[in-house]
């Protein structure tokens, strides 16, 4: 299957690397409208989220992106990710707007306050993960339809609706694959339900 | 403090492929952002006028700082002048996101640079080779920059410092276990990052151009050479039209290997800063820092 990661900013190569030790993945960069619609699935890596809405809006590609998502493609997006998809952002427009999720951004502060915990991840793993917050927003409020995967502190930071999976921390920065696979798991799942 | 230092270099890592500018208040910087820069330089006067009007040039007014930080939400960076701890301190206090130990300041100690593993700040700082910058990778920096030479609208000393990396990197991949040691004393670098280099092919932080970049050509043309993104300094808010510039340099930076697209956003950008040629001028900032 063909995984894409938004080519616009960020940790684009960190997640390329990770799809890459996954057995059958073939790891792309996105970032042309013909790139997004062969994908089958896309990952909205970690960077400025204002930097790639952006870019995203200039080169026309935010239609395209909601269309596909809308139409059931899995994407799974990583801090700057999560914002990009929010319905809604504390104290400024949203992009995307395709999950019923509203967020705050750098919601821990300055990147002083940038963080580590070690924390399973249930359903997604089981023994603990460490989870890397990098001037990171979390989810202050969500619609029903929305699964919380993972909570630090009262403060949702995983999360799930229906083809759309969201992590306020960054597994594309650590070594493991977990967060990963189980997106990939999606992917196969709605490959084979439609 | 190794957690720390990997945060801090994951930040680095978190803006790659993007454009960070130099910015002299709150309303610069909110242009900035809005033309997609993944963060600001806060500075009191930008590399050009710093050349023109001469002096000591200092770590800006931390007043000046916070208004940039409370107008975007981008990271906020800022300039101390090397060797300098006590500035480093204050801007730790203010919790600024990231420091640059910057040439561009007049600097402070002659002969030291900051013990960055002492801080919990990320910093960024200059480098002219492979040596250079495994020196201050050795000293904590957690984010390098090739200097180029800012303030002056030309390109040529970016260009020539981060094509010295790259010779750099690839003379020591090809070395023997055995002549590494002394590729490492020859260069002034630690050991065990030269041996790390040499090993995974690339530094072990995230390295930006900056020094010199003024048209969306010039950003590409760096990212060309394999930099993770760049800085621009006074090309941006020197030139005709900052807003229109700036934004046109970002694009050219997600597009680099597009010429058709650096080609469209590069009409009609006005007058860029005027540029100065390398034997014009009197003070060589890359020349700073030991």
């Amino acid at each position: 299957m063909r995984i894409g990661v938004l080519d616009i900013q960020g940790s684009v190569e960190e997640h390329i690397h990770h799809l890459q030790q996954i057995p059958d993945v073939e790891a792309v960069r996105a970032k042309t409208p013909a790139d997004l619609s062969s994908l089958d699935g896309l990952i909205i890596p970690g960077g400025e989220s204002t930097a790639i809405a952006k870019m995203l809006h200039a080169f026309k590609l935010v239609d395209l992106l909601k269309e596909r998502i809308q139409d059931g493609m899995p994407v799974y997006g990583t801090c700057a990710g999560m914002i990009l998809l929010a319905d809604s952002i504390e104290g400024e427009s949203g992009h995307l707007g395709v999950m019923d999720i509203r967020v705050k951004r750098n919601a821990y502060g300055s990147q002083m306050d940038s963080f580590i915990a070690e924390l399973p991840l249930p359903p997604i793993c089981d023994r603990a993960l460490p989870l890397v917050f990098i001037r990171a927003p979390y989810i202050v409020s969500h619609g029903d339809s929305v699964q919380v995967l993972t909570m630090i502190e009262h403060k949702i930071v995983a999360a799930k609706q229906d083809n759309m999976l969201v992590t306020s921390f960054h597994p594309e920065l650590t070594e493991h694959t977990d967060v990963h696979r189980y997106f990939i798991q999606m992917v196969r799942e709605s490959k084979q339900s439609h | 403090m190794n957690q720390r230092y990997e945060l801090n270099k994951n930040l680095a890592q978190m803006l790659k492929g993007g454009v960070i500018m130099d910015v002299v208040t709150a309303e610069q910087a909110r242009i900035a952002e809005e033309a997609g820069a993944v963060a600001v330089m806060a500075l009191e006067r930008v590399p050009a006028d710093i050349r023109k009007d001469g002096g000591v040039a200092r770590m800006s007014d931390p007043k000046m700082i916070k208004s940039i930080q409370e107008a975007v939400s981008i990271p906020v960076m800022a300039k101390v002048r090397i060797g300098h701890i006590m500035e480093a301190k204050v801007l730790e206090a203010i919790k600024a996101d990231y420091i640059d130990e910057s040439e561009v300041l007049t600097p402070a100690d002659e002969e030291y640079h900051i013990d960055k593993r002492a801080f919990a700040i990320p910093f960024v700082c200059g480098a002219r080779n492979l040596g250079e910058a495994l020196r201050r990778i050795g000293e904590g920096a957690s984010m390098i920059r090739t200097k180029g030479e800012a303030g002056t609208g030309n390109v040529v000393e970016a260009v020539r410092h981060m094509r010295q990396i790259n010779k750099d990197i690839r003379s020591i991949r090809t070395m023997d276990s055995e002549e590494l040691m002394s590729a490492a004393k020859e260069m002034g670098a630690p050991f065990h990052l030269v041996e790390q280099v040499a090993k995974e092919g690339h530094l072990p932080v995230v390295n930006f151009a900056a020094g010199g970049i003024a048209t969306p050509a010039d950003a590409a043309l760096m990212m060309q050479l394999g930099c993770d993104g760049v800085f621009v300094g006074s090309g941006i808010f020197k030139s005709a039209n900052p807003k229109k510039r700036a934004e046109a340099i970002v694009k050219a930076v997600t597009y680099f290997n597009d010429p058709l697209i650096v080609a469209e956003v590069s009409e009609d950008l006005g007058e860029p800063m005027v540029g100065i040629n390398m034997d014009e001028i009197n003070q060589v900032y890359a020349a700073r820092g030991w």
